[in-house]
């Protein structure tokens, strides 16, 4: 290994032939009461210098167990390797004791995960976390370590580089702490770095950056990497070449250009198909003109920050500032903004989980003058589907009694009428009857988004608001639950508040859409105003950081991201400036005054 | 902070009213005659009547409640009925072998319960881990008498290794001490077990290991200080049962402390006295919570006092 007080930067030999990391035969099981249960099968690979091999598939497909096996850091002994070789270079990492397994994590093979937010220890500061990282394969003095570790994070692009070095995870944002994983992972010039779902959890302009960070460390290291994600625009945007796994094999091997312009297996060419893209245009019905379901004229939402002796309010969270829209009936109305930009909380506001100034009106009633009964009677005609379906359903209750628990807490029907009720909406959302007695736990991730929509069903709403409704599936379900939004919102003339990061999902689903920062709106119009002809310079950031799913896309090399989105606190008293919506033709809203 | 502070040392001193009213009510309405205690039983109606009224006993509630804190707040926690001293002597003598066990014992119960947390934590599920969890579960469930005797009997009556009872020398201090850890250990090896196994299944625990460091490293810099954040909330709430535990164990083994004070005056109604002991446990509770607060930010830079 190279000394590590030398910068990231430097000397680039050309891919060597020979491969960095090989697999051959890779089975991993699961001990169960039953013997041994493979979740990876016979699995053969390998990954060259500088090279990017990306394995994709969907959850359970077994591409995060085989990068564990391949760092030796299975929940031994329950999960094991049970066949087959990993070779680094000559040494058959399978055959390793855990002491000489421990000196090759992190120095020749490092590893960056899906969640920077935990991925952190959260009582060590930056500084820590790096320099022990350098310390565990280098036996160097503290200031060299110190040197190395500042070095290390200045290359992954990171402001103020001596101050984090001081600062604790819980002081960064997701993409700077993404970074820090990064800079720790590649400290020590590691010969394969193992990048599993490395953006997944990153807002798109983030993930842009860190996707930029990890091509350009690869061309100055030569660090091969192997990428796990299920994210094909990802693959098409990183890979040179691509493994599709599907419950644990290998179902496809081939140069990601080929994969994506000819799929050989059927697996794929669905798996590919599945994928949102942006600019597919899906007829959609014109809008009515009908009154709207939904008016929300300035509505703000802030959060107080309490302090002081007397538990004054010393700051305030302004997460939704004056925010004005109309939802019209059986329409897709789609918020869309980075994490933290009040998207959710005009949902929350809108069902009255959070207070809000300014006025929302629902089915034609106000909702602040409104008592007890009356909310309450507002609330039939709006229901929510969230993000996790999991968390979203009583783990100890029936997909029926869930379904038909609108009904009770609304005391409509008998207990056989309900359950009627909760039979139908079954079926309706491709369910089948014999299922109403299961639990939660007996269905797919897919089909228990299913019983959140048939729940929300129950009451006949006239708009169903569906946060990241549709986020956490896996493509081929997202595919799927999306068509059935689309079939119920034409069959049943319901309206969608449609909250969602996914710029591509959005363009695929809306007829019109918002696009939200820092608590404003900043750009509004129908979906081809927006997507087509987006004015705004962070409208115009967002469309322009998605992966695109086409490994023969050229970016327009237009200006590299950077920086963080500023934070919505201020103190009390003081607030965002406010901006000032300009119609530049056809309804197309746009923000004429922004500051940067 | 500051005005962290402020708030909590008003709110202990509500809290402490709360204390002194509900003892006092419970000893009011005690069957028990602390007069007749004092006068003996040989003493006539008049005699009694007399020290009764000495006392002001005779008294409405309110007046006798009245008077106690008029006096508490100038720091004066009344005579003992019996040894006819200042209640405020008696336990400032008292205090410092008090303080001395209760250091020594939260500190034997800490070392003695998180090693055996941590280490079950890391045997989990096989036959070590079954050990230790046996362990703690008798240490939780035998009454404190018992263990008190119990080592009394075997390492200082049998074995003689350490006095029978008394105060002094360190040796005086090891029983005592230990029978307390050991008492307090089951609870806190259960709290560290779980919450060390759930801070190893976290994602900074496997970024640790990724990082190819030993196992000793990851487990005391990264895990440990993690897993003992709710424990250290825990210390606080636990002295409230410690002064329990140091009554029983200060009376066994002759611990000239304001446990064995206390033991003493409820035996004799010596309601001054139960008075005081019951304010300076209820103080040492409050230290001991607010310490935990202030304490924990140090641990975890997330945790901010305002």
């Amino acid at each position: 290994m190279t000394v590590a007080a030398a910068p990231l930067s430097g000397a680039v030999a050309a891919p060597d032939a020979l491969p960095v990391l090989s697999v051959e035969g890779l089975t991993v099981s699961v001990r169960t009461e039953h013997g041994l249960r493979p979740l990876v099968r016979d699995l053969s690979f390998h990954v060259n210098r500088g090279e990017t091999l990306a394995i994709a598939g969907e959850s359970g497909s077994g591409k995060s167990l085989t990068s564990l096996a391949i760092m030796g850091l299975l929940p031994f002994p329950a999960v094991r390797a049970t066949a087959g070789r990993i070779r680094l270079g000559a040494t058959d990492l399978t055959a390793l004791p855990e002491a000489q397994m421990r000196r090759i994590r992190g120095d020749r093979i490092a590893m960056i995960f899906q969640e920077p937010m935990s991925s952190l220890n959260p009582v060590l500061t930056i500084g820590t976390q790096l320099i022990e990282a350098i310390c565990a394969h280098q036996d160097v003095s503290p200031s060299a370590a110190q040197t190395a570790a500042l070095a290390a994070l200045t290359s992954v692009r990171l402001s103020h580089p001596k101050r984090r070095m001081a600062q604790y995870p819980h002081e960064l944002s997701g993409g700077m702490r993404q970074r820090v994983m990064i800079a720790m992972a590649l400290a020590l010039r590691p010969e394969v770095l193992i990048a599993d779902e490395p953006t997944t959890a990153l807002d798109v302009t983030v993930q842009r950056e860190v996707l930029d960070l990890l091509r350009d460390l690869q061309r100055d290291l030569g660090t091969a990497i192997i990428l796990i994600t299920h994210d094909m625009g990802v693959v098409a945007e990183m890979a040179d070449r691509v493994i599709v796994m599907k419950s644990g094999a290998m179902v496809e091997q081939a140069p990601v250009g080929s994969l994506f312009k000819a799929p050989a297996k059927a697996y794929t060419r669905d798996l590919l198909a599945a994928v949102p893209r942006m600019g597919q245009r899906i007829e959609r019905p014109e809008p009515t003109t009908a009154p709207p379901v939904a008016r929300l004229q300035d509505v703000i939402v802030r959060f107080p920050l309490k302090g002081g002796l007397f538990g004054r309010t010393v700051q305030q969270v302004h997460a939704v500032e004056k925010v004005s829209f109309d939802i019209r009936r059986g329409e897709t109305f789609a918020l869309v903004g980075e994490s933290g930009c009040g998207k959710s909380t005009i949902a929350k506001a809108m069902v009255g989980l959070v207070p809000h100034q300014g006025s929302i009106t629902l089915a034609g009633q106000t909702l602040s003058g409104l008592n007890r009964d009356q909310m309450k009677a507002v609330r039939r005609r709006v229901q929510m589907v969230f993000q996790d379906p999991m968390a979203a359903l009583n783990p100890r209750k029936t997909a029926g009694d869930l379904i038909a628990e609108p009904l009770l807490i609304h005391d409509i029907g008998t207990p056989d009428d309900r359950r009627n009720a909760a039979a139908d909406l079954m079926r309706r959302v491709g369910l089948s009857n014999d299922q109403l007695d299961r639990y939660p736990h007996e269905f797919s991730g897919g089909q228990r988004q299913r019983i959140c929509i048939a729940r929300a069903l129950a009451l006949k709403p006239d708009l169903i608001i569906a946060d990241e409704s549709v986020s956490a599936l896996d493509v081929s379900v997202q595919a799927r639950v999306l068509n059935l939004l689309r079939e119920l919102q034409q069959e049943l003339g319901l309206a969608y508040l449609f909250i969602s990061h996914d710029m591509a999902v959005v363009d695929n689903i809306s007829d019109r859409v918002a696009v939200m920062y820092l608590g404003q709106i900043v750009e509004m119009g129908s979906r081809a105003q927006v997507f087509s002809n987006p004015q705004h310079p962070y409208t115009q950031r967002l469309i322009e950081a998605v992966p695109v799913p086409d490994p023969a896309h050229i970016r327009p090399p237009g200006v590299r991201l950077s920086g963080d989105i500023p934070s919505p606190l201020y103190p009390a008293g003081s607030g965002p400036a406010p901006v000032v919506l300009q119609d530049i033709g056809g309804g197309h809203l746009v923000a004429q005054s922004w500051t940067r | 902070m500051a005005a962290f502070l402020f708030r909590r040392l008003m709110q202990s001193a509500l809290i402490l009213l709360g204390v002194s009213f509900i003892t006092f009510v419970l000893l009011y309405v005690l069957p028990a005659d602390p007069v007749r205690q004092i006068a003996g039983r040989a003493a006539t109606a008049q005699t009694v009547e007399n020290i009764r009224q000495q006392l002001g006993l005779d008294q409405p509630f309110v007046v006798q409640y009245g008077r106690y804190l008029l006096a508490l707040v100038q720091g004066d926690l009344g005579r003992s009925y019996l040894q006819k001293t200042e209640v405020v002597d008696l336990i400032l003598s008292r205090l410092p072998a008090t303080l001395l066990l209760m250091m020594a014992g939260i500190s034997a119960e800490l070392v003695l319960g998180l090693s055996m947390g941590i280490a079950a934590a890391l045997m989990r599920g096989r036959l070590g881990d079954q050990v230790l969890m046996m362990m703690s579960f008798v240490t939780v469930s035998a009454p404190q008498f018992v263990v008190s005797l119990l080592m009394l009997y075997v390492f200082a009556v049998k074995l003689g290794w350490f006095p029978i009872g008394g105060y002094g020398t360190a040796a005086h201090l090891v029983l005592p001490a230990l029978t307390l850890g050991i008492l307090g250990s089951g609870w806190y090896s259960r709290m560290m077990r779980s919450s060390m196994i759930e801070v190893l299944r976290a994602d900074y625990i496997r970024t640790a290991r990724a990082k190819g460091l030993g196992r000793a490293r990851v487990v005391l810099r990264h895990a440990l200080p993690n897993a003992v954040l709710p424990i250290i909330a825990m210390i606080g709430i636990d002295i409230g049962i410690f002064m329990g535990g140091i009554v029983v164990v200060e009376s066994v083994f002759g611990w000239p402390g304001i446990g064995q004070l206390a033991w003493q005056a409820i035996q004799r109604v010596d309601i001054p006295i139960i008075m005081g002991v019951t304010l300076v446990s209820a103080l040492a509770i409050v230290i001991g919570n607010l310490l935990a607060d202030l304490i924990a930010p140090f641990i975890d830079p997330r945790i901010r006092l305002r």
